[in-house]
């Protein structure tokens, strides 16, 4: 359930929201990080739900001492007017038993608040792709046909790969088995996508193949995959790591410092 | 995931499974998994004078809630603040999950919940939990028990107990340094807290996180203060640092200058690790 954080009303009607299914990695939830905290995007409001697991910190985008004590939720929505852009940023698990639930209460909020469009930042287990996924980008992109008609020209213009469907049992041909949608590892990203087809709702899906680790190369590649298409940053693309912010909650990522009697 | 040095750092593991909802479910399954969901619902049970008025409609007033979560924290709140007898113990959450022990004499899980009023002052609401409150009954647990407070001035405090280990800094930490406390309050809180604020990347989860979510979204001024301690199991040491939390509290909570040793004592022995090596 939203529920905004200032008392005047927040509207999002027309605007592009962005966020990320906790996937293989957190790709998703890191590239968002970088979004919200390179264009120093505002907090507007709360996703309060009991779909997610409860934790609480303190500024993750810390960007001076005053602004250090504020408290932030599993879940917040971001906004920068002037793009247009809000960000769903989820920092915790989903309950598992409750994904369902959880994906519902997303599908609703989206087309409650009249966003023109969403797109999913997401990612897929690396070492379960087939042949033909392995050749070439490990990007991919899924439109919802409500999307589809209106970015068809745009898309093929950046010359994107589409998420390939795969047979339901390889290298049996049978007519009967029809090839499907797997995205193992991310999520609620497939039921997310279902979910909008059939609500009709303009949704994209970005994702990417990857394995656990430090993934924060992978949050590069798809937050600069993400830009060559809604263009948040323009820059010169020459070093495009260099133009994001990497928010200070990255920081410590291989646990604490090293006792100095060592050396 | 393992560090430079080679040391395996426990970490949520982030692998995400497939959800298999296409899979038919029989009805034996569901009925399985609506009984173990129903099992697991936090219930509340309220003596009968405060059932009474909440019946009527009337929400506990109260001017300060406290909250310790943990043993330390626990045990803190029975040696200092519990033990002067001045408190009624007025109700107490019962909380099934897959670390619940098989119900015996049912003691254990009694005492493991439970809320207690000043006698003289009404106002003030303390809760000590002791038990395992699994992720998804944590939610439930903080919306059931404020849906029973009046959250008009309300104040919340938790103590919660949390182990060094699990704090990361910069700065190797020497060994005196903990037990320490670090803070962190809702946007609502207006007061100055008494210890350092809590650091980033460092997060509270558990219970005090989800009071602390509810207070966020709800505007109620809530504190956490997470004791970080470099002993397992309760100690006097560890208690002693949450005095300066409730001595600020002031006039609501009194706080006794030297422990009750025998409610200590209980606290302290029953964490004794039980060897028969050296008998």
């Amino acid at each position: 359930m939203f529920i905004p954080s200032q008392d005047s009303p927040v509207s999002f009607k027309g605007f592009t929201l962005v966020m990320p299914a906790v996937a293989v990695g957190n790709v998703g939830q890191l590239a968002v990080d970088l979004v919200v905290s390179t264009l120093n995007m505002s907090r507007v409001g709360y996703v309060h739900t009991d779909c997610l697991i409860p934790m609480a910190g303190n500024n993750p985008y810390v960007s001076c001492k005053q602004d250090a004590e504020e408290l932030h939720t599993p879940a917040e929505v971001y906004t920068a007017a002037e793009l247009k852009l809000a960000v769903l940023q989820i920092r915790a698990p989903i309950i598992q038993t409750k994904a369902k639930k959880f994906r519902q209460l997303l599908v609703s909020w989206i087309k409650a608040s009249g966003f023109s469009r969403t797109v999913v930042l997401s990612s897929s287990h690396a070492y379960q792709r087939d042949d033909q996924q392995l050749q070439g980008t490990p990007l991919r992109y899924l439109l919802t046909p409500s999307l589809l008609k209106v970015c068809k020209d745009a898309l093929k213009e950046l010359g994107w790969r589409e998420m390939e469907l795969l047979p339901a049992f390889p290298g049996v041909k049978d007519a009967d088995a029809e090839p499907t949608l797997c995205i193992p590892g991310g999520g609620i990203t497939k039921g997310l996508y279902t979910d909008s087809c059939a609500e009709d709702l303009p949704l994209a899906v970005l994702l990417l193949f990857c394995s656990e680790g430090d993934n924060i190369p992978d949050a590069f590649t798809l937050v600069n995959h993400l830009n060559d298409w809604l263009h948040l940053l323009d820059g010169p693309s020459q070093e495009p790591n260099s133009n994001w912010k990497i928010p200070t909650s990255w920081s410590l990522l291989f646990g604490s410092g090293i006792p100095p009697a060592l050396f | 995931m393992a560090t430079f040095f080679g040391e395996v750092l426990s970490v949520y593991s982030r692998a995400v499974e497939e959800d298999d909802e296409d899979l038919e479910e029989n009805e034996e399954d569901e009925q399985i998994r609506r009984e173990l969901e129903e099992k697991r619902t936090v219930q509340l049970q309220w003596s009968p004078e405060v059932s009474e008025s909440l019946k009527g409609g009337n929400k506990f007033s109260c001017s300060d809630f406290v909250l310790a979560v943990g043993h330390n924290a626990a045990g803190f709140l029975s040696a200092y603040v519990l033990a002067s007898s001045n408190w009624d113990a007025v109700g107490r959450a019962l909380v099934w999950n897959e670390r619940s022990r098989a119900v015996v004499g049912q003691t254990g899980e009694e005492s493991a919940c439970v809320f207690y009023r000043h006698k003289d002052s009404p106002s003030v609401l303390v809760c000590r939990v002791t038990c395992y409150i699994a992720e998804d009954q944590l939610f439930q647990w903080t919306e059931k028990v404020f849906d029973c407070l009046q959250t008009r001035e309300l104040n919340v405090t938790v103590l919660s107990d949390s182990s060094v280990v699990d704090y990361k800094t910069a700065d190797y930490l020497c060994g005196s340094s903990a037990p320490f406390l670090r803070s962190l309050h809702t946007g609502a809180f207006t007061d100055q807290p008494v210890c350092q604020p809590l650091e980033q990347p460092n997060i509270v989860t558990g219970l005090p996180a989800a009071v602390l979510n509810h207070c966020q979204v709800h505007r109620i001024a809530a504190a956490v203060y997470q004791c970080y301690s470099d002993v397992i199991g309760p100690n006097s040491v560890t208690m002693e640092t949450y005095r300066p939390v409730l001595t600020k509290l002031g006039r609501s909570v009194q706080v006794d200058s030297s422990p009750n040793t025998d409610v200590l004592r209980k606290f302290v022995r029953t964490a004794e690790i039980q060897s028969n090596l050296y008998i």
